[in-house]
């Protein structure tokens, strides 16, 4: 087995099986579920969660 | 303008943010002055005054690098820290570590300006630092990277925001990208000299995957995390589709990798090699079409502001740089259009299009918003930040439209043949036809550079703005008690 990988010729085939397998993986992951997909695009308001402080806009003033 | 009290600057470690951003106002500085110095140089070459220590060869690195790390470095630096914190809601890990990324980066930087007029090169391109400064800079990227990570295993927040995954990314893949593109065996132990471990077309290969994955992780990747902050934080609103920045970054992630060797084709490395970077790079405008209209997108709703917040026009119109760049680099790397490109400024205009429009513009526009925040003030003026947008866009725009001409034709008159079978034009004609497209250039440049000039004024005015009011604040609660 570990003679097989050693080839360079089977090695890159085989991480490019490994490479699109995980992607289509991580596509199914994020659109394969709606509650899923709600519950990631709450995250889109990290940002706006320290703002308390902020209120003002300091560039207009 | 008066200074209240703001708990984000007492929550947060804003010190290395500071230093951080004081530092990339005085790189752009630098870094663009020595860059239209050298464009300068091409158009009206007695500026070398004969002297080695002007000359374009030594100078050349000295813009690359200045603008490169010494002006994006800080500014990467500065926006992951201001970035992980607040959306981790914690401090930074190891304030000491911090420190020493600081001054250690600074040295870096100034270290490798001296030793390229003194001459010392080890000719890699965007990576020209002898073995030394290599070491340096290992040390200080080892601490950078504990810091981020010790930052976001101590978050408050369960979820790591998407920008701190694009920073990752970068940190992560630019160690690997150091520390492999600079092995390196020195002559001596008391010599700058050293060769690399590798040869001929493994040697080219090796220099170019870090060429473009420097491009791809630490221009690209990394100022996609400071975007994905700053423009939903500037604009107001969450960034469009958070599902979207996830397959945008690990689409990004896998593709980026392969792409390298599209900066070799048609020379002695194995045809396949060529085919693959070529078909990856194709492959790659979708994640980057995707991501830029994933930031563009978030303005839906709130395009008024565009009229109104030159700021959220710099960011915007970084966005459409990034798009055009990543449009125009899949194009040049067809081996038909390489053909004609390679070589040529074509590939300069291109570079520029990215670093100017993509970088530049988005750091502008994350600075301004940053820069007041940091100093608990407002920005000094808002004319000057409208000023600035319009300077940097005329010039980068004077600035590609004269690559394209000037890369263009250098690539016809280079292929052109007579009814003999002679080549019909000589080298020089080539550079004489291109001199007012080199003026044109550097006046782009300077555009470029007196907003740039502009900017550092106007932030310097904001801090001390923002110290005043700081130093007044308890003066005026003293007096009222």
């Amino acid at each position: 087995m570990l003679e097989w990988l050693a080839q360079a010729e089977n090695a890159k085939s085989l991480g490019l099986v490994i490479f699109f397998v995980t992607f289509c993986a991580i596509v199914l992951w994020v659109y394969g579920s709606k509650k899923r997909g709600e519950r990631l695009e709450q995250h889109k308001n990290i940002p706006f969660l320290d703002d308390e402080d902020e209120s003002k806009d300091k560039f207009h003033g | 303008m008066a200074a209240t009290s703001n708990p984000a600057t007492e929550q947060y470690n804003f010190d290395i943010v500071k230093k951080f951003a004081v530092m990339t106002l005085v790189w752009g500085v630098v870094g663009m002055f020595v860059g239209v110095y050298i464009a300068s140089e091409l158009a009206w070459p007695f500026l070398n005054f004969d002297s080695p220590y002007f000359s374009f060869g030594r100078f050349r690195p000295v813009h690359t690098s200045g603008v490169i790390f010494g002006f994006g470095g800080s500014a990467l630096f500065a926006t992951s820290y201001y970035v992980v914190q607040r959306t981790c809601q914690t401090r930074l890990f190891a304030p000491g570590l911090a420190t020493f990324t600081f001054w250690g980066w600074q040295a870096v930087i100034v270290l490798a300006a001296l030793s390229y007029v003194m001459g010392y090169s080890q000719g890699r391109e965007y990576a020209e630092m002898e073995w030394p400064i290599d070491l340096l800079i290992l040390f200080v990227w080892v601490a950078y990277m504990a810091v981020f990570i010790g930052t976001l295993m101590k978050r408050k927040q369960p979820h790591i925001y998407v920008a701190n995954w694009f920073y990752l990314a970068f940190i992560l893949a630019t160690a690997l990208l150091h520390v492999f593109n600079n092995i390196a065996i020195p002559v001596g132990l008391f010599t700058l000299k050293s060769y690399s471990l590798f040869s001929g077309p493994q040697d080219a290969m090796t220099q170019w995957w870090y060429g473009h994955n420097a491009v791809g992780f630490f221009l690209t990747a990394a100022f996609l995390g400071m975007m994905y902050y700053f423009v939903p934080k500037h604009a107001g609103r969450p960034v469009y589709s958070y599902r979207l920045s996830i397959v945008h970054f690990w689409a990004l992630s896998f593709m980026y990798m392969w792409v390298g060797t599209h900066h070799l084709h048609w020379t002695a490395i194995p045809d396949w090699t060529s085919t693959l970077a070529a078909t990856f790079s194709i492959m790659l405008l979708l994640p980057s079409w995707g991501g830029m209209i994933n930031g563009i997108m978030t303005l839906s709703g709130a395009w008024d502001k565009l009229r109104t917040d030159p700021v959220m026009r710099f960011m915007i119109v970084a966005l459409s740089f990034y798009g055009m760049s990543t449009f125009e680099g899949p194009l040049m790397s067809l081996k038909d259009v390489n053909a004609l490109s390679h070589y040529t400024d074509w590939t300069v205009g291109h570079v520029h299009s990215g670093a100017l429009g993509w970088v530049a513009m988005i750091s502008f526009g994350s600075l301004y918003h940053m820069i007041p925040r940091l100093w608990n003030t407002q920005i000094y003026s808002v004319r000057l930040v409208n000023l600035h947008f319009w300077l940097a866009t005329i010039g980068v725009l004077l600035y590609i439209t004269a690559m394209w001409i000037s890369g263009i034709m250098q690539g016809l008159m280079w292929r052109a043949f007579d009814d003999f079978g002679n080549l019909q034009y000589s080298f020089v004609e080539s550079v004489a036809a291109m001199h007012p497209y080199y003026a044109m250039r550097a006046i782009g440049g300077m555009f470029f550079l007196s907003g740039m000039v502009l900017m550092a004024y106007n932030c310097a005015m904001t801090i001390r703005q923002g110290q005043r009011a700081a130093q007044a604040a308890p003066a005026v609660a003293l007096a009222s008690a």
